[in-house]
C-alpha cells in the first residue's frame, strides 16, 4: 500500500455529519462511512460512520453482540476469511476504500495489525514469533533482525523478561507475557494501525495494568482501536470512545465528554450500569 | 422437603437407592465386556508369543526363506516388507497430508470438499482385497509381472485415506484465533498453513502417519495380487518381492513344520513392530498435543 495516492474522490462528496466535533483535534487515519455488515442474512452493523484518529486510542464499548468486534474485524478485512460475511460502505485508509474487491488483503493486514482476546503465540520460539511477520515483507540481515526483535519486544515491555530465553517456545510463557508477545509481534512489522480486540479480558489485573500502560506508550507512534468490555479501561486508555448497541453507533466522542456528559440517554444508562 | 437431605446414607430414599443399583449394574456390565475383549486379545498374544519366541533366532534375520527341510530365515521377506512399506509411506504421506490440508483449510464445506470427504470415507473402509485386485487389474496385468512397486501402490492406496482423515481432524482442532493471528500479520494462506497451523498439530499428523504405517505393515491380501512373493533375496522393486505377510500366509498353510515355525516367527515380528509403532505414535502425540 502506497502512502502517496491520488486525491480521494470522496472529499467532494457529501458526507454524513460527523458525530461530534471532538475528533477535529487529530487527523483521521481511517474514515468509516456508511458501513453496513452482514453475517449471511443478519444485519450486524447498521450505517456506521466515524473516524479513527491518528496516534490516538479509539475505544469501542457496548454490550455483547453490539457489533464492536465486528467493526474492528472490518478494519483489516478479517471477515473476508469467512464466506457469507460481507460489508458495504466505505472505509478509507490512505485514500483508498479498503472494502473494494481489488484491495490486496495481505498488504492491508501488514499495515493494520491485530491482537486478539486470547493470546495466540505461534508454535515456535519467542524469537521466531516476532520474526515470522517481519520476514513476510522484509529481508533483513541476521543482525538487523536481532535488533528488530529486541526493539519490538522492548516496545511491548517484554524484553527484560525474555531476553535470556529467546529460543524457547512462545507457548511456555505466562498468559500476560504471551499477550505482550502478540503485541510485540504485531508491532514488529511496523503497521500504521493496531487493532486490539479485548486484549486484556483473559488476563489478571497486573498483566492488564501492564498492557494498559503499553497502550498509552504505543499511541505515540501508532493509531490504536480497542474493543473492550471494561468501561473503566476505555476511560483510562482511550482518547475517543464509541458506544455501540445492536449494530448501531449510538454515540461517539472524546472519552472524557462521553463518560462525564453523555449526550444520549442510552449511553448514560450503559455507562452508569443501569443497562441490563 | 428437607427430610431426604438429612438422610446421609440415602438408605431410605427409594429414588436414590434405585440409582445406586443401576449404577452398580452398569459398572459390572461394562467391566464384563471389557474383560471379554481383553481375554481374546491376551489369548492371541499368548499363542503368538508361545509359538513365535521358539522361532526367533539370528538366522531368521540373516538367511532367506528356505526350501522345505533345510535351514533358513526371513531376511528376504523382512527386507521386502520394509522396502514396500517405506515406498508406500513416502507416497502416501505427502498426498494424504496435502489432501487433508485441502479439506480442512481450503475446501471446508464446499461441494468438492464434501464429496472428497465422502470418497475418502469409502476408501477408508474399502476391503483391502479389492484394492489389491484393482492394482492387479490396472497395473500388474498390464505389465504382465508382479512387482514391489505394485505392492507399494496398493499399500499407499490403503494408507492415504488414513493420513487424510487424521490430518484433517487435527487441523480442525486448531483454534480459529491462531489462524486469524497469522492472517492478521499479512501472511498468505499457504504460509499460515505451513508455518503455523500445520506446525501446531505436527504431533497429531505424525501420529496419523505412524498409525497408517502400522495398518499397512500387516496387510496381506493386497500384496498377494501385487508383490506376490520371492524365494530369494531381491532388492529389485520392479520384480516380485518377498514380504512378511505373504510368507506367513504361505508358510503357515504349508505341511512342513520348519516353515510353520518360521511363519510364527514372522507373525511375532510384525505384531511387535505394529505394537512399537502404536506406542511411538502415542508418545509423539502426547509430547506435541494441540495447545
Amino acid at each position: 500500500m502506497q502512502t502517496q495516492t491520488h486525491t480521494p474522490t470522496h472529499a467532494a462528496a457529501p458526507m454524513p455529519p460527523p458525530m461530534t466535533a471532538a475528533q477535529t483535534a487529530a487527523e483521521p487515519k481511517m474514515s468509516i462511512r456508511g458501513l453496513d455488515f452482514y453475517y449471511g442474512q443478519f444485519h450486524g452493523l447498521k450505517n456506521v460512520s466515524l473516524d479513527i484518529a491518528e496516534r490516538r486510542v479509539t475505544a469501542f464499548i457496548g454490550p455483547s453482540g453490539c457489533g464492536k468486534s465486528t467493526l474492528l474485524r472490518t478494519l483489516n478485512r478479517m471477515y473476508s476469511l469467512y464466506p457469507g460475511q460481507r460489508a458495504t460502505g466505505e472505509i478509507l485508509f490512505h485514500g483508498r476504500n479498503i472494502l473494494d474487491p481489488g484491495v490486496d488483503l495481505n498488504m492491508l493486514r501488514a499495515k493494520v495489525g491485530m491482537v486478539f482476546q486470547k493470546p495466540t503465540p505461534f508454535p515456535m520460539s519467542i524469537y521466531d514469533n516476532i520474526a515470522f511477520g517481519v520476514r513476510l515483507y522484509e529481508r533483513l540481515s541476521a543482525r538487523a533482525m536481532d535488533e528488530r526483535v529486541e526493539w519490538a519486544l522492548s516496545k511491548a515491555a517484554l524484553w527484560d523478561e525474555v531476553k535470556d530465553k529467546l529460543k524457547q517456545s512462545g507457548m511456555a510463557l505466562s498468559g500476560g507475557q504471551q499477550q505482550r508477545l502478540c503485541i510485540a509481534r504485531a508491532v514488529a512489522v511496523q503497521p500504521d494501525v493496531l487493532l486490539l480486540d479485548e486484549p486484556t479480558s483473559a488476563l489478571d489485573p497486573i498483566s492488564t495494568a501492564k498492557i494498559e500502560e503499553l497502550i498509552t506508550e504505543l499511541k505515540r507512534d501508532y493509531t490504536i482501536a480497542i474493543v473492550t468490555h471494561n468501561m473503566q479501561q476505555a476511560a483510562r486508555v482511550s482518547d475517543f470512545t464509541a458506544y455501540m448497541y445492536l449494530g448501531e453507533l449510538i454515540e461517539f466522542g472524546a472519552t472524557d465528554a462521553l463518560f462525564f456528559k453523555p449526550q444520549r440517554r442510552e449511553t448514560e444508562d450503559y455507562i452508569t450500569g443501569r443497562f441490563g | 422437603m428437607n427430610a431426604p437431605a438429612a438422610d446421609v446414607a440415602g438408605a431410605r430414599n427409594p429414588v436414590y437407592r434405585r440409582r445406586v443399583l443401576v449404577n452398580r449394574f452398569n459398572l459390572v456390565m461394562s467391566l464384563a465386556t471389557m474383560a471379554f475383549g481383553m481375554a481374546f486379545l491376551l489369548w492371541i498374544l499368548w499363542v503368538l508369543f508361545a509359538n513365535g519366541f521358539a522361532a526367533l533366532s539370528l538366522t531368521m534375520f540373516t538367511q532367506s526363506t528356505p526350501p522345505p527341510g533345510s535351514a533358513g530365515g526371513l531376511s528376504n521377506a523382512i527386507f521386502g516388507s520394509l522396502a514396500i512399506v517405506a515406498v508406500a509411506t513416502l507416497v502416501a504421506t505427502p498426498v494424504g497430508v496435502l489432501a487433508g490440508i485441502y479439506l480442512a483449510e481450503y475446501g471446508r464445506g464446499g461441494w468438492l470438499a464434501r464429496s472428497t470427504r465422502f470418497m475418502n470415507d469409502i476408501l477408508l473402509s474399502a476391503p483391502s482385497i479389492v484394492i489389491g485386485l484393482f492394482v492387479y487389474t490396472v497395473y500388474v496385468a498390464q505389465v504382465e509381472h508382479f512387482s514391489g512397486w505394485a505392492g507399494s501402490a496398493a499399500l499407499a492406496l490403503i494408507a492415504i485415506p488414513v493420513v487424510v482423515r487424521t490430518t484433517e481432524n487435527m487441523l480442525q482442532l486448531v483454534p480459529a484465533s491462531l489462524r486469524e493471528a497469522a492472517v492478521a500479520l499479512g501472511a498468505p494462506m499457504w504460509k499460515v498453513i505451513l508455518m503455523v497451523t500445520l506446525r501446531a498439530v505436527r504431533g497429531g499428523v505424525i501420529t496419523g502417519v505412524l498409525l497408517a504405517v502400522a495398518r499397512i505393515s500387516g496387510e496381506t491380501a493386497p500384496l498377494l495380487f501385487t508383490a506376490l512373493n520371492n524365494q530369494f533375496f531381491s532388492a529389485d522393486m520392479n520384480g516380485p518381492m518377498a514380504n512378511l505377510p505373504v510368507v506367513i500366509f504361505q508358510f503357515a498353510l504349508s505341511p512342513f513344520d520348519d516353515w510353520r515355525v518360521l511363519a510364527w516367527g514372522g507373525a511375532l515380528l510384525i505384531t511387535l513392530t505394529v505394537l512399537l509403532l502404536n506406542i511411538l505414535a502415542r508418545s509423539v502425540f502426547r509430547q506435541n498435543a494441540v495447545r
